[in-house]
């Protein structure tokens, strides 16, 4: 990473440039205006940057010169899976004849299209223990959404209509309680106890005939398993509500159990995090739901189905809770995670999820010496430690993250789950070599150290990066949210 | 076993296992309960190599019928357009695609700043004063909006023109549903959102109109006389635009929309079935807190050295949790950097040429079929799109098409009985004469 400051695109714009090559305007023409109603032919031109292709294409490898990505370096971001993202991937989901369909061609033109999402739900059956899957959410909050639809659907349906209530645990994803919401559900937070579990004693106080469903994270965000998951499968069905199993953490149990098998009703998957579909800067990602049997008829139409002639859509489906995005998901996504499904296999997928949990411990009780360590027990594929031993020294969590910066390291998710103090929430994931775990480890042991003996070390991080730390309250607070010409 | 994407070797294995104290892997699995612990392996099919499996991917890809081997007519809010062949140069930037949200500026500075830049493009091509870092799609984008008009206002119904996207109205009934939200259609006439019946539908408890322009028909609609009704109300006037047709067509926010949502396919993302696209979202400074999903905003470091950094995130999921507005978390920021891409090769000029490039090329097309006998359907000023009636249902149509190597437009029979027998035809920039010609051509059977 070079150090100079970064133009915008804007600044390097100079009036008669081009880099493109528009096709040959080969009909007659007319003039616009006769084809544009009055006052509605655009006057003031949109200032879009005008540059040569080389240039365009030096401004956009210097901005990601200065990027972290998961092919730059180790990115133990907890809760996200930062695992390599497979090339061969790449390579398929640009096809031709993946990445230049038109999702609403006859559907005998894309048969092959079609095949392979039908195989992708059926992969995903299997790997969830559901009764059928949907394609059609874009990312997790979305399945997240979908999935809570349906179970409002299904009370709904059964003239159920108090109820009303969402559980989450206060150790869930920010998105649970705003999907319950949006929704159109209130949340209960239930409590977590010592041992970094759901307080059954909790759960059964806010549990009731108003209770629409129960969501949870298995393993859960401090990465232990919640062992006690037939016990809170039995309140919450014996209460009438329904198991939603938020998928975010699969990477933990692939072939080691099945959320279909915990008891939970639905279930939704990020492909761009367990099944490799790249995070991209943050997105596109991909959120498929799985269910049950008797949420089947309220899943998201179009449903995909398989019969003597070949795949075709179904749209007849009155009690479906109708079309959460046009077309048919993120069919890219989707094609990328099919591709890595496929290239790994039954064993492949058992592998992964060993080897992630094995990284995962070693390097919690590599660390646990130096760090304070809440829950003292095996972890699955990822772990929580707390900078609280270091925060009485004056440095923060924060300051740990920043100083990991100058290692070349992404920092793991810090101060969540909300639950545990100056948290650290790391996940290696199995694509990892000991190598490179063994360096972060001897990076964190040094900044432990460098807390006791030279403080200022750590809480003035970064030294190394292309910028130092950021006026947040700034930029909330003036906000410049777009480029203006001087 | 031994895979190429899993480094741990025996010898890690072992001494990992004793650095943790446990003497097998399954020990660590050991709070699974019995009674809930999976035995054995998936019942899925079994690995292949590189070269396998590239081989049958390749061979399913071409069970499809593509757009690159085929010549498409087929719109209906994703089209076939010029690529500009750098913007996948960029994409495939690993430093882009492999890293995550960019919750740590210092080491993100790239993809924030690329965002910031598209945010910039898209207030620009909307002229509007804020957009977002992006949406999953138009249809989304469309359906967060009448959510936020819902809370703004705190009204509970939302008007939509039956001329918008019917894919899109059907996701904004969805989540309105999650919202308590009504949503009412309001009715076309001729092709162009009923003015009239809106006049009859408006009253203080619609929060926000909600319009497609270019609508879903193709037809430019008259947005100033819209405007007047929906304000004199107090409702939000949103917007649903294709970018693209902006570039030629005078834009939203100069009618006053308070939204401006639609996808940014048109900008160098490919059809890829549908998804992944890239919804934007753009509002004037009054909604700017409002804002679903991520903003970056530029600020200084301690050197005093311009930075940007993801901004006003008290509005989002992670922070609000249950007072969230919207839970969107995930985003299309690599389709944003396309798009940007894709804008930026363009530039000024380009955006321009290509706007009036889809213009004329779907005017000439529609004239060569008036010229052939063909009636227009809901015939005016339109962008890249427009109806022809046919005596045949668009299916077969489109299936005898197909066998000649073309890709028929849209069958509005789908949507509406009333349009049986009517095609949507979309032309773009890509179409060349001599292709528009043997499309008319091969059309002369079904002229109704």
């Amino acid at each position: 990473m070079h150090n100079e400051d970064q133009s915008l695109i804007f600044e390097l714009s100079r009036p008669g440039r081009i880099g493109y090559s528009l096709p040959e305007m080969d009909v007659p023409e007319v003039d616009l205006s006769e084809l544009i109603p009055e006052g509605y032919q655009r006057e003031e031109e949109a200032e879009l940057p005008e540059l040569s292709e080389l240039d365009i294409m030096r401004h956009y490898t210097a901005l990601s010169k200065r990027n972290h990505g998961v092919d730059s370096g180790f990115y133990p971001l907890g809760s996200c899976t930062m695992k390599y993202n497979p090339k061969i991937n790449e390579n398929v989901a640009r096809f031709n004849g993946f990445a230049h369909l038109h999702p609403l061609q006859d559907e005998s033109s894309v048969q092959g299209a079609l095949e392979l999402m039908y195989d992708l739900q059926e992969h995903l059956v299997e790997i969830t223990g559901m009764d059928e899957v949907t394609l059609q959410p874009a990312a997790g909050a979305h399945g997240e959404w979908t999935g809570l639809m349906m179970i409002r659907a299904y009370h709904e349906a059964n003239g159920d209509h108090k109820r009303t209530k969402v559980i989450v645990p206060d150790s869930a994803h920010g998105t649970n309680p705003a999907s319950a919401t949006v929704a159109g559900f209130e949340t209960l937070t239930v409590k977590s106890n010592e041992h970094g579990l759901v307080d059954l004693e909790d759960l059964k106080r806010v549990v009731g005939d108003d209770t629409a469903a129960l969501m949870l994270t298995n393993p859960n965000t401090l990465g232990l398993f919640e062992e006690n998951i037939l016990e809170m499968a039995e309140i919450i069905h014996g209460a009438g509500g329904k198991l939603y199993y938020d998928g975010a953490n699969l990477n933990a149990v692939l072939s080691k159990a099945r959320p279909g098998d915990m008891g939970f009703d639905v279930v939704h998957l990020n492909l761009h995090k367990t099944f490799t579909g790249p995070h991209g800067g943050g997105g596109p990602g991909s959120g498929p739901v799985g269910v049950k049997k008797d949420l089947i008829p309220y899943l998201p139409k179009p449903v995909l189905v398989k019969n003597e002639e070949g795949y075709s859509f179904d749209y007849n489906r009155p009690r479906s809770i109708g079309r959460v995005k046009p077309y048919y998901g993120n069919f890219g996504i989707n094609v990328r995670a099919y591709t890595y499904i496929r290239s790994m296999g039954p064993d492949g997928l058992k592998a992964v999820t060993e080897n992630a949990v094995l990284n995962a411990n070693y390097m919690m009780r590599k660390l646990a010496p130096a760090f304070d360590l809440p829950y003292d027990r095996h972890c699955k594929h990822e772990f929580v430690l707390s900078g609280r031993r270091q925060k009485k020294l004056g440095v923060r969590t924060l300051d740990i993250a920043k100083r990991l910066l100058d290692f070349g390291y992404h920092p793991p998710t810090i101060y969540f789950p909300l639950n545990v103090e100056e948290c650290m929430m790391i996940e290696p994931t199995e694509t990892e070599s000991k190598e490179t775990l063994d360096s972060f480890i001897e990076a964190m042991l040094q900044i432990a150290k460098e807390t006791e003996e030279n403080p200022e070390i750590v809480q003035e991080a970064p030294h190394t990066t292309v910028i130092s730390r950021l006026d947040e309250t700034l930029a909330a607070r003036k906000p410049v949210l777009r480029y203006q010409k001087q | 076993m031994k895979h190429r994407y899993l480094p741990m070797t025996e010898s890690d294995k072992e001494q990992m296992l004793e650095a943790v104290g446990v003497q097998s892997i399954d020990e660590l699995f050991s709070d699974i309960p019995e009674s809930v612990r999976f035995k054995g392996e998936y019942n899925i099919k079994p690995a292949k190599t590189e070269s396998a499996l590239l081989k049958e991917m390749t061979l399913l890809s071409q069970k499809n019928a593509d757009l690159r081997t085929n010549t498409s007519f087929l719109g209906a809010g994703v089209y076939d357009h010029y690529m500009p062949v750098i913007v996948d140069h960029v994409l495939s930037r690993s430093e882009f695609y492999t890293a995550y949200t960019p919750y740590q500026p210092e080491i993100s500075q790239g993809e924030l700043q690329a965002i910031f830049e598209f945010q910039t493009m898209i207030c620009e091509l909307t002229g509007m004063d804020v957009a977002n870092s992006s949406m999953y799609d138009g249809g989304t984008a469309l359906a967060e909006a009448a959510m936020l008009s819902a809370g703004q206002t705190k009204r509970k119904k939302v008007l939509i023109s039956s001329a918008v996207h019917p894919e899109s109205k059907e996701v904004v009934k969805a989540y309105a549903k999650g919202q308590y939200i009504d949503v009412v259609e309001i009715p076309h006439e001729d092709g162009v959102t009923d003015i009239a019946a809106l006049n009859d539908m408006i009253s203080d408890d619609i929060a926000a109109v909600v319009i497609q322009y270019p609508n879903f028909f193709g037809r430019i609609e008259p947005l100033a006389e819209l405007e007047k009704v929906i304000h004199a109300n107090k409702s939000l006037f949103v917007v649903s635009s294709n970018p693209l047709s902006l570039g030629a067509l005078t834009p939203p926010g100069k009618f006053g929309a308070d939204i401006v949502a639609g996808d940014a396919q048109v900008f160098g993302i490919p059809t890829a079935f549908g998804g992944p696209h890239c919804g934007y979202f753009a509002v004037t400074n009054k909604l700017m807190r409002k804002v679903p999903g991520r903003l970056v905003g530029q600020t200084v470091d301690e050197n005093g050295k311009r930075g940007f950094v993801l901004t006003l995130q008290a509005r989002e999921q992670h922070i609000r949790r249950d007072k969230a507005t919207s839970n969107i978390c995930s985003n299309q920021a690599l389709n944003a950097l396309a798009a940007s891409v894709a804008m930026t090769a363009l530039g000024k000029q380009g955006v321009k040429e290509m706007a009036a490039a889809n213009m004329q090329k779907a005017y000439y097309t529609k004239q060569q079929f008036k010229k052939n006998g063909f009636e227009i359907a809901f015939d005016g000023a339109s962008f890249n799109e427009f109806v022809i009636k046919l005596n045949t249902p668009v299916k077969e149509v489109n299936q005898a098409l197909l066998k000649k190597n073309i890709i028929g437009g849209y069958d509005l029979g789908r949507d509406d009985e009333a349009l049986g027998n009517h095609m949507l035809v979309a032309v773009t920039e890509l179409r060349s004469k001599e292709e528009i010609d043997t499309f008319v051509a091969e059309m002369g059977d079904y002229r109704a």
